[in-house]
Parts: C-alpha cells; sequence; structure tokens
C-alpha cells in the first residue's frame, strides 16, 4: 500500500487525464451550454453583451479548471491557509477600496479583472477548515481551542462580507462554514446552543437590518403587500415560473422575462427564465444535472483516501447543494430574496471562478485519490 | 488504511456517517423543491398563464363607427368623412422640437396652436398618440405627405369624423356630437363602456337620444407591451360593428325651403303628414353649422352662438313656448259647437271693443266687424266673436277640447329630452299651481289664444293636422319606420272610428287598451259630431280664399295647392291704451316688444294630405309675416308629393 501510494505520486500526464471524472466534466458543460443558451435569451435572442462575456468567462474558467485539476492534492492542502489568508486580504481591500455598485462595495479591481473576493471566500473558507481538521484527532475536534480558532476563521470573512454589505453571501459563507464543521465532527451540542443562541438574538438582528433587507423579509411573507415594490420580483418570477406549465413557453419565448417583467434575469433569477422557457421538465432536468454533480462531488470524496480531500469533497458538494437550494426556494418564493447565484448558469465571473477551482479541487482529489497526505 | 490508528478510522466513520444524514437532508430539500415545481407549473399553471397574459396583454379599443342618419329620400344628412389627420408617437421621435418646428411651417400653425399641442404633448406618456392635428386639409396632407422623408415619425392618418352635408339645415333635429364630458360617462353606461379618448357623443337632439343605437361598437386591437407599458407588437385586430343607421321622415328639400325663409329671422316651420304623422320638416331659426363643434368649437363661435338674443341653441319648434294667438281659434270654435254652446248662426255685433266688469276687451279691428257670425268670427279672426264665445264655453270645456287635439301636451313622447309640453289652463290648473280663483276675463283672452295657454309651434302643426284629417288621432313620428301602416289602412280606421259609437274622455278605458294592445295606434276619433270639424274646416279655407279672409293674399288658386290656414298674431306685452291709439307699424315697434306671427294651414284643400305651421318670432301680424312664409313651403309641399308616394309605395312593397 505504502509503495501503491509512493507510485501513484508520479502519475504520468495521460494517466492523470484517463483518471478525470467525465460524468462531473459532462455535467459541467451541459450546465455551461444551458446556461449560455439561457443568457442568450435574457438578451433578447441575440448575441449581446452578457451572453458573450458569459461564454468567454464559462470557457476560460473551464480550462482554467481542467488546468488547474493537475496539480496534486498536497499542493492545495499546502496552499490552503494561504489562499483563505489572501481572500480574507481582498476582502479586507475591497471594505477600503473596493468599487461600489449599487449600494454595496463587494467588487476589487485586479486590472485584467473586477473580482468579488466574497464569492471566492465561499471555497476558501471550506478548504481552509479541510486543511485545519485534516491533521485533528477525532477527540480533540470539539476542544475550546479549536472552536474558538475556527469561529474566528468563520467570523472573520463573514463581518467583512456583511459589511460590505452583502447578506445574501455572508449566509452562504456561514453556511458552508458550519456545514464543515459539523461534518468535521464537531460535536452536535454546540450546533444546538448556537441555534439557541441565534433564535434568541434573531430580534436583535432584525434591529440591525437594512431598512430594504427588512423589507424583503416582510414581502417574502406576504408579496402582495407591496406588489409594485419589494414583493415586486417575488410575484413576478412566480408568475413566470408558474405560467411556464409542464413543457414551458418555448425557447426565447418567456414572455416575462423578454418583456422584462422579471428582474434580475441574467444573475438570481437565471432559473426562473430557464423556468418559463423549459416548464417542469426542463425544470427537473436541469435538478436532475445538479443532483448528478453534486453526487459525483461526494462519490469522489467517498473514495478519497485522505481526510483534507474528503472533507473538502463533502463540504464542497454541500455548499453547492445550499446555493443551489437556496436560490431555486428564492425565486420559487419558499425564501426570502437574499443575493444568491445559481452556480454556473448566473451571470458572475467570480461565482464562476470559485466554483470552478472548487471543481478542480474535486477533480484533483479524483485523480489523486490516492494520495495520503501527512 | 495502514497507518490508520484508531483515532482515524473514528474521524472517517463520523464524517461518512454524517454525510449520510445530510444526503438525505438534501433529499428532502430536492423533493420539497420539487414539489413547489410541481404546484406552481402543473397545479397551479392555468393561474399563473393568466397572470401573464394579464402582464403582457394590453386591448386598445378604437373609437365606434357611429351609424349614420339618412333623410326620407335616403340622402344622407348625419354621416361619416374620412377626415386627415396627423399623429406623432413622441417616444418614436429623435429630436422632437425639431419636428414640431418643421410642422409648424408646413401646417402654418399659429403660435397659440403650436404651444397647445406641446403642453398636451407634455401631459401624455410618450408612447401615446399626440394628435397634431384632428383634421388636416388636403393641401396640408398633401404636403405633410409630399415632405415626410424630413418628418420621421410624424403619421399621416385617415380616419373617420362625424359630419353634417346639410349644416345648419338639420342643427335642431338631429343635434349635434362632441367629446363625451364626464357627464355623459356617469348617465349613460354604454357611453363608458365604449369610452375611448376623443370619442364623440350626442348632446342634444337626436344624436342624443338615440345615443344606444347610434353608438356602434369598439375595434379592438389587442398589443403585446412590456414592463413599462411600451407596446411591443400588435398581436390581433377586430374591426368593431358600425352603429345602426337611423332613416327619418323628414324631406332635405323642404327642410331647406323653410331654412331659406326663416333666413335672417326668429321662428320655426313645421310640416307634418296629416295621416301617417310623419313630420317632414322641422326647423327652427336662427341655426348653427353644428360641424363646429366636432374638433371643439372655437371660443369666438360658441360665444356667438351663445349669446345671439334670437336663442339658435334652442330648438323653438319642440322647446319654445309661445302664446298660439289666434290661430287656437278653429279649436275654441270646434270647443263650442261640439258642447253646444252656439249653433253656426249665433250672431255677435262687434265695436270693435267688449267691456266687461269695468275691463275693455278689444277686438284687433278697432273699428270692430259689425254683426259677425260664427264663420265670419273665423274668416276675418274677430276677438270679440271669441270673447263672446268663450264666455259661454267656459275654460274647461274649452281645455278638454284643446288637450285632445293636442295643445299643452308633448307631441313626440321620449324622443326629445329638450321637449316641452307647455300649458293650457284651467280652473283646477290655476287653482292647484297658482292658488287663486279663476276670472271670466281670463277664458276671454284664452279664447284668443292669450294669457296663459303656452304652445310650441309643432303643436299647433300637430293640431292643424288632426282637425284637417277630419279630426282624429294621429301620431307624430320622425322616424321612418318599415312596419308603419299603410295610409290605406290608417283611413280605413278613421273611417271605422267615425262609425263607432263615442266613448270620448273615457280616459281610463283608453289607458287599458293600451296596457292591452301597446303601441296600437287605433286613430279615435276626436270629436262628436264631424259636421262641427268640417264647418271650421271651410271656415279656414275661406280665411285663406274669400276675399275679406285674413290671409287671402297669400291664397294660391289653382286647385292643385289650394290650401286653408288661419292666420294668429300674438301679443308678447300688454298694450296700454296710448299704444293703441298710435297704432304703429310693426318697425315701429321695439324688435322685443312686437307681435309674434302665425300661420297654420293644411293643403291641398281639397283631399288634403299636409298640415303646417309657420312661426315667425316678433314678426308682426300673422297675415303679413308668416302667412306668406307658408304658401311658399305649401307649394313646395306639395311639388314633393308624388316622390313622396312613389318612395312610399315602393317600400310597401318591400315589406
Amino acid at each position: 500500500m505504502f509503495q501503491q501510494s509512493s507510485y501513484t505520486e508520479q502519475l504520468t500526464f495521460f494517466q492523470k487525464l484517463k483518471s478525470f471524472d467525465f460524468i462531473l466534466i459532462v455535467c459541467v458543460l451541459i450546465l455551461g451550454l444551458v446556461s449560455n443558451l439561457s443568457m442568450f435569451s435574457t438578451d433578447g435572442g441575440e448575441f449581446l453583451y452578457h451572453t458573450k462575456s458569459h461564454l468567454i468567462r464559462f470557457l476560460v474558467f473551464f480550462i482554467l479548471m481542467l488546468f488547474l485539476s493537475f496539480f496534486s492534492l498536497r499542493f492545495w492542502h499546502s496552499t490552503a491557509y494561504l489562499f483563505y489568508i489572501v481572500i480574507l486580504g481582498f476582502l479586507i481591500w475591497a471594505s477600503l477600496y473596493g468599487i461600489t455598485a449599487s449600494g454595496s462595495q463587494r467588487w476589487i479591481n485586479l486590472y485584467f479583472i473586477n473580482l468579488q473576493p466574497s464569492e471566492l471566500m465561499k471555497i476558501a473558507i471550506i478548504v481552509c477548515f479541510a486543511r485545519f481538521f485534516h491533521r485533528e484527532q477525532i477527540t480533540n475536534v470539539s476542544s475550546f481551542k479549536n472552536i474558538i480558532v475556527s469561529l474566528a476563521i468563520l467570523v472573520m470573512p463573514i463581518v467583512l462580507v456583511v459589511s460590505q454589505p452583502d447578506l445574501g453571501t455572508s449566509i452562504l459563507i456561514a453556511a458552508s462554514g458550519l456545514i464543515v464543521l459539523w461534518l468535521a465532527g464537531l460535536n452536535i451540542r454546540y450546533f444546538v446552543y448556537s441555534g439557541l443562541v441565534l433564535l434568541i438574538s434573531f430580534p436583535f438582528v432584525i434591529s440591525f437590518l437594512k431598512p430594504y433587507q427588512k423589507l424583503r423579509i416582510l414581502s417574502f411573507f406576504n408579496p402582495d403587500r407591496d406588489p409594485l415594490g419589494a414583493g415586486y420580483q417575488i410575484i413576478q418570477s412566480k408568475i413566470a415560473v408558474g405560467s411556464g406549465g409542464l413543457t414551458g413557453k418555448g425557447f426565447l419565448q418567456g414572455t416575462q422575462s423578454y418583456l422584462e417583467f422579471l428582474p434580475e434575469k441574467h444573475t438570481d433569477f437565471i432559473f426562473t427564465l430557464f423556468s418559463e422557457e423549459h416548464g417542469f421538465i426542463g425544470s427537473v432536468f436541469l435538478l436532475i444535472i445538479y443532483g448528478i454533480l453534486i453526487y459525483r462531488i461526494i462519490k469522489i470524496g467517498s473514495i478519497s483516501r485522505s481526510y483534507f480531500g474528503r472533507l473538502f469533497c463533502y463540504g464542497f458538494g454541500s455548499a453547492i447543494f445550499i446555493y443551489i437550494a437556496v436560490n431555486m426556494s428564492m425565486v420559487l418564493g419558499l425564501l426570502p430574496i437574499v443575493g444568491s447565484p445559481l452556480p454556473i448558469m448566473s451571470y458572475g465571473g467570480s461565482s464562476m471562478l470559485a466554483t470552478m477551482i472548487g471543481l478542480s479541487i474535486v477533480m484533483s482529489t479524483k485523480i489523486y485519490h490516492k494520495q495520503i497526505i501527512n | 488504511m495502514f497507518n490508520s490508528n484508531d483515532s482515524n478510522v473514528r474521524k472517517f466513520n463520523t464524517i461518512n456517517r454524517r454525510v449520510f444524514i445530510l444526503s438525505i437532508a438534501k433529499g428532502v430539500v430536492f423533493t420539497g423543491i420539487l414539489a413547489r415545481l410541481f404546484t406552481l407549473q402543473i397545479s397551479d399553471n392555468k393561474k399563473y398563464l393568466t397572470l401573464s397574459d394579464k402582464n403582457r396583454l394590453r386591448e386598445w379599443r378604437l373609437p365606434p363607427v357611429r351609424g349614420e342618419f339618412k333623410d326620407y329620400f335616403n340622402n344622407t344628412i348625419a354621416g361619416n368623412t374620412e377626415v386627415y389627420q396627423l399623429h406623432v408617437i413622441p417616444e418614436q421621435v429623435e429630436n422632437f422640437n425639431n419636428l414640431m418646428v418643421r410642422l409648424k411651417n408646413i401646417l402654418s400653425l399659429s403660435d397659440k396652436e403650436f404651444s397647445k399641442i406641446v403642453k398636451k404633448k407634455n401631459q401624455q406618456k410618450p408612447w401615446e398618440t399626440l394628435i397634431i392635428s384632428e383634421n388636416l386639409t388636403w393641401d396640408q396632407f398633401s404636403k405633410v405627405n409630399y415632405y415626410l422623408h424630413e418628418l420621421s415619425g410624424a403619421k399621416p392618418v385617415l380616419s373617420v369624423a362625424r359630419s353634417y352635408p346639410f349644416k345648419e339645415n338639420y342643427t335642431h333635429v338631429l343635434g349635434y356630437v362632441a367629446q363625451a364630458s364626464e357627464k355623459d360617462l356617469l348617465d349613460n353606461e354604454n357611453i363608458k363602456n365604449k369610452h375611448v379618448p376623443g370619442l364623440r357623443v350626442g348632446k342634444t337632439g337626436l344624436e342624443k337620444s338615440f345615443e344606444n343605437e347610434l353608438i356602434g361598437s369598439n375595434g379592438v386591437q389587442r398589443y403585446e407591451v412590456n414592463a413599462f407599458g411600451k407596446r411591443i407588437k400588435q398581436l390581433n385586430f377586430q374591426k368593431g360593428d358600425k352603429g345602426r343607421e337611423i332613416k327619418l321622415t323628414l324631406d332635405t328639400e323642404v327642410q331647406k325651403l323653410c331654412n331659406e325663409l326663416l333666413a335672417d329671422k326668429s321662428g320655426s316651420i313645421s310640416v307634418m303628414d296629416i295621416y301617417t304623422g310623419e313630420v317632414i320638416a322641422m326647423h327652427s331659426s336662427p341655426s348653427f353649422d353644428p360641424n363646429l363643434f366636432l374638433y371643439g368649437i372655437s371660443y369666438k363661435d360658441w360665444d356667438t352662438i351663445k349669446n345671439n338674443p334670437n336663442k339658435p341653441l334652442i330648438n323653438k319648434t319642440i322647446s319654445g313656448l309661445y302664446s298660439p294667438g289666434s290661430t287656437i281659434k278653429p279649436v275654441v270654435a270646434l270647443s263650442a259647437l261640439e258642447n253646444n254652446v252656439i249653433s253656426p248662426n249665433f250672431k255677435v255685433r262687434c265695436t270693435g271693443k267688449m267691456e266687461m266688469y269695468g275691463q275693455t276687451y278689444h277686438c284687433w279691428k278697432k273699428k270692430g266687424h259689425g254683426v259677425v257670425d260664427l264663420r265670419s268670427a273665423i274668416i276675418q279672426s274677430c276677438d270679440t266673436y271669441f270673447y263672446e264665445m268663450s264666455r259661454r264655453l267656459g275654460v274647461d270645456r274649452l281645455k278638454v277640447t284643446a288637450s285632445r287635439f293636442g295643445l299643452g301636451n308633448k307631441v313626440f313622447n321620449n324622443l326629445y329630452k329638450e321637449e316641452k309640453g307647455g300649458l293650457f289652463p284651467s280652473t283646477n290648473w290655476k287653482k292647484a299651481i297658482l292658488g287663486q280663483g279663476w276670472v271670466l276675463g281670463e277664458t276671454l283672452i284664452t279664447g284668443i289664444g292669450q294669457g296663459y295657454v303656452q304652445t310650441t309651434p309643432l303643436q299647433l302643426c300637430l293640431m292643424t293636422a288632426q282637425l284637417a284629417n277630419g279630426g282624429f288621432k294621429i301620431y307624430p313620428t320622425l322616424i321612418s319606420n318599415k312596419y308603419q301602416e299603410s295610409l290605406e289602412k290608417i283611413k280605413y280606421k278613421m273611417s271605422q272610428n267615425l262609425a263607432k259609437e263615442e266613448k270620448y274622455d273615457s280616459s281610463i278605458i283608453r289607458t287599458a287598451e293600451e296596457f292591452f294592445k301597446p303601441g296600437e295606434k287605433d286613430y279615435k276619433k276626436l270629436f262628436r259630431n264631424q259636421e262641427n270639424v268640417k264647418f271650421v274646416l271651410e271656415a279656414m279655407f275661406a280665411s285663406t280664399n274669400q276675399w275679406n279672409g285674413t290671409s287671402y293674399k297669400s291664397r294660391i288658386e289653382d286647385p292643385k295647392y289650394q290650401f286653408a290656414g288661419k292666420t294668429g298674431t300674438a301679443q308678447v306685452k300688454r298694450i296700454t291704451e296710448e299704444q293703441r291709439e298710435l297704432d304703429l307699424e310693426t318697425s315701429q315697434i321695439p324688435y322685443e316688444d312686437r307681435d309674434h306671427a302665425w300661420f297654420i294651414a293644411f293643403g291641398p284643400y281639397k283631399n288634403p294630405r299636409y298640415s303646417i305651421s309657420v312661426f315667425v318670432e316678433h314678426g308682426g301680424s300673422g297675415s303679413k309675416a308668416a302667412a306668406p312664409l307658408a304658401k311658399q313651403l305649401i307649394k313646395k309641399v306639395i311639388d314633393r308629393h308624388e316622390e313622396r308616394e312613389k318612395l312610399r309605395k315602393r317600400n310597401l312593397v318591400n315589406i
């Protein structure tokens, strides 16, 4: 076994290529195709700005993913903290010198790209925790020191992202972080305790929310409260999805989006557009593709011999699931509207980059699933 | 895992166990999302599809095309003409101000019109059609088309608008249309349902009475709109139905003559078929051109119309109330004969005046008529004779006869909202309304058509018609109805009624009959003894055709046109003794104090068919001002008779 493991560290290029997870790649390609077609539809059936840049981003980041997949799992393990710290640095940078758009200071200018570090933090936090708990003894996981340190790792970016302000992303970072903590074996009672604390502090949290965020929560509970204001997005999104029916209105035929009733159709509401045009059948198909994607990620995690790889895959798979669930629940009126993109489908470079990086680590886990990291 | 210790195994077990739990949770959540999708897209699909259509579909209603009015000879008297309009949708214009300046030059708009359009533009949404001009002249329209390549955004449009080809001739009969006001919308549900901006609706006359029939139905254009209400594309177009065509009994030729006869005068003329009740002409003067109201009348024009002392806005034929003067005398004489108060041989000496209870009642002839019997009293219109006769008759018995012949009642039931009933007084009426007892002197002046009695010119025309047809009730109408009873049938019914036992004054029975046979026209007799009616008619003939008759000068000797008539000169104010002494010529009296001139007539005398009434407000004496007009009119009416009959026969065959 020892020999075998030393052998795997000297994989040839073709061996690596052979052990790529092709189901995963096919899923990503299908999603990429679907997302580009949807983007084409948001542009009214013309090859315009959004479609063009989405296509370019998808292709560039997809190739980047393939390239990064060749990096050994050990590389990711060793750079995990650095990755986290760099992104945290970016977040601080964003909060100091970031670019403000629509009332939120989220982006930093990297000259060749405007980066939204909070999106990358969604991955960085998982990588960081995977590294943090990799060497930890199970008996030691719930130690006081570990809880304090992991809370610090989690809370620092959340505070920065909340202050941007970007409630949606910070919730997603928190959710992915907490899931990894739970998977790592943190004693269940801490989750119960903190859940209780959250419940008690809920009224105080509410009082700290911005007026528009309060409105969103209120209008979630009763969209008809203000059908032209805060409730507008939920109502129009539900109309779009509902009017799609079994087979949908047809590609480029979604009246809700094409006549501009649908807000944010490129980003958060891309699923609504897709669902309107392709109906229940299309939506179920998309759900199945996402399901396979998540299943493959978990599956790859389960064959990994290293704890780092396994924890990352489990964490990343669950995080992807949460992004999808939150986004879909939101556009279907099951959750309040918080900014949360649908992985790969939504327009947005940073989100795409983060997803692709995550996938490349998963792929690397697959290639190096026999690698044991000390 | 060789080198894994116990702790490592436990660590892997923990993570595997927990990821398993998590996977179950994921499955549950995915199922939830799936269920939600199912609810929205499958179960509630219809609801959301409706909502989505409600979002994207907008209907634009087009103004309905109004039904036309035709005269008896199928000439269009209120129609729709094509008008050339210029529309601009501001949103589709690159530079609105440039375009407007360019248009201002081409159409030579005044600064006032120009600023009005700009103001209108600022009040509406940029994608709404701005009507630059509702009615371009052909010159302007062709000019716009010529420069169209420079006027991007301007759209020359062919539209329809109401037109009255005979202008002032039919103003009062038809009324006019103008933009629907808030009140129109509140009063008429139908207008409200069909309203579109700029919709024209009837304001007065038949245009208003028949609004619901005339209005037609809207065409509908269905558009797809975006979230901002902008039209994206037209989906379908549904043509509206034109309103009903209404055919009138009027004859444009006669109507035009009425207008000419009353030119520069204030007054009214009406002509009626004495059997069918068809109104052949009714005109009120002064009139105005109703086409002025179509595109919003200018302040100047409106002021001219409104401030004209002769009141062009009032339809004098049915809404003008005047003392009938001596034109009432045939009915007074008939009433006296019918009630056996006097015989035709009864004689009165006229000395020019009559004293009663210290009051002096004057005859129009100062010298007096000497001894007169009933016939010559009608011929010469001797007031003294009628004073004495009315005194014996009493106002209440007179009222019965007068009402039966149509005085003091509306001629058309509800055809015109503006029609007035007038008044024929009685002792009860005075007690109930004025709270005073009737004075005998009032009976005397009622007997010569003065005092409280008030009638419309059309009532007198109807009265004349019902006398001329031998004393039978007729049913005046303006609407030509295919299912109208034939002349022969009407005459037959009348002759049947003549033989029938009288059942006079049985108003309860009459009401009951109408209740059981609604719409049944009975043409019942209005007299006790037809000899009395014939006597009166003969006296009227003599009044026009005998040397000493009041309208002898206006007679026509040709038997084809020979007619019978009765003049009337109604005082508008009390004449003092000094004025009576002065005996001024009409032209010497201030206009407002001049007498109203009346003339009622029917012709041809042998076998009469038409009755007319001529009224000239402040025209002076009936014989001088009104009778000559009637002479010209009756000739025309009888000349048109043959053509009218031809058409009537053809219509009957068609049924």
